[in-house]
Parts: structure tokens; C-alpha cells; sequence
């Protein structure tokens, strides 16, 4: 389950619900991640682009790798403005046992970060700065040099 | 005619180009100043997926994206 918001994404109530949507279906572990803006270099908030047709492919080709090992994903990402100490991204695993969400969770987020096609940009001053040297190529890039 | 969308961080608007294959595309990009400085980190998309190959052949309604290097979270 994918789901995009315009803005912070309500915290408690994504746990919440994920927590209750999978209470009775005999998981052994709900491991989550959540992503919170951090005050640094000055900024005032971050800013996403997202592209959604890649996304929505990227996250089914994890989910399809998640039910070969029992477990399933869960993941909310915000779009546009999210200001300091709010949260733009959860990412959570439930699995049937903790040690398959524990390596699960973790090779997700990495791959996330590295291919998921999402554009990150620092508010500052009240302009959009694209945060170019945190940014990943995503692989296979250069085609067009 | 197929289309070339720039996304995220590029700032440019889309394209309508003639072309019949996608390996015509880098000697058209590499001639627009707005755009060829993010060649060397953009990955390309076909129709919404991504390609390891300029080798396919592009039919009218065709959709090429380019993807800038991405940070989500």
C-alpha cells in the first residue's frame, strides 16, 4: 500500500491505522520508519516533487520481493511543503518474524533513497532550492551524454 | 511525434519531437543549453519505464521522461 499526501503526513494516525489494519492478521512484527525534517543549514522546511507512474511501479516490484518472504509494505510520502519537525515519509514492514522486517525495512529505505523518483528541495527564504548534493542518479544514468 | 517531459528540477517544458528511435535523442538534448548540463545524471524513462538502452524504436504517442537525480524522505 502506496499513498500520497499533499503536505505533513498525521503521524499517529498512519501508525494507527496500519497497526490496526494488520492487528489480526498474524504478523509477528510491525516495524516502521519514519522520516522527520531535521533544522539544518537554515532551512525552513523541505519540498517534494513526485513522479507517480514510476513510483507506483517501483514500490509494486518491492512489494511482489516483500510476499515472497511473507511480509508486506507499507509506505506514505508527502507531496509539497513540509515544514521543520514535521514528517514526510513512513516506510513500514510487517512480517511474520522481526528478522525478515529488521534486513527488510533497511534494504527498502536504501533502495528508496536511491531509485524512488521523488526530487527533495530545501525552503529557503521562501524559495525552492533543489537539494542537488544530497540527490542520487538514479542507475543507468548518462544515456543521453 | 513523441513527447520528452523533464521532471523534477528541470525547469523546462516538454517537447514534441519527430523522431523514430530513442538513440536520436542525445544529439538533439545535447544542443539545448537548458538541458545539457543534466544529461550526464539523468536516467530516461520509455512510456513510464526505465530504459538501460538508447536501442528502442518509438512509435507516435510515445512518452520519454527524464529523471534527475532523486532524494525522497
Amino acid at each position: 500500500m502506496l499513498k500520497l499526501y499533499d503536505g505533513a503526513l498525521d503521524v499517529p494516525t498512519l501508525l494507527k491505522e496500519w497497526y490496526e489494519e494488520e492487528a489480526k492478521s498474524n504478523y509477528g512484527a510491525y516495524i516502521p520508519f519514519v522520516g522527520t525534517v531535521r533544522s539544518e543549514d537554515g532551512i525552513d522546511g523541505l519540498s517534494f516533487d513526485i513522479y507517480e507512474p514510476i513510483l507506483n511501479a517501483w514500490f509494486a516490484s518491492w512489494q511482489v520481493r516483500a510476499k515472497e518472504k511473507g511480509a508486506i509494505i507499507k509506505m506514505a510520502h508527502s507531496r509539497g511543503d513540509v515544514m521543520l519537525h514535521e514528517s514526510s515519509y513512513i516506510a513500514a514492514v510487517f512480517s511474520p518474524k522481526r528478522r525478515v522486517a529488521l534486513e527488510f525495512i533497511d534494504e527498502f529505505v536504501e533502495d528508496f533513497k536511491a531509485s524512488a523518483p521523488i526530487w527533495k528541495y530545501d525552503l529557503l527564504e521562501g524559495k525552492r532550492v533543489y537539494a542537488k548534493e544530497r540527490s542520487t542518479a538514479i542507475k543507468g544514468s548518462g544515456l543521453l551524454a | 511525434m513523441v513527447r520528452v517531459e523533464f521532471l523534477g528540477p528541470i525547469q523546462k517544458e516538454a517537447l514534441e519531437l519527430d523522431i523514430s528511435n530513442l538513440n536520436e535523442l542525445p544529439a538533439i538534448l545535447q544542443k539545448d543549453k537548458e538541458v545539457s548540463e543534466w544529461l550526464e545524471s539523468c536516467a530516461v524513462a520509455l512510456n513510464d519505464t526505465l530504459v538501460t538502452s538508447l536501442e528502442a524504436s518509438l512509435k507516435d504517442g510515445d512518452k520519454i521522461s527524464l529523471l534527475p537525480p532523486v532524494c525522497g524522505g
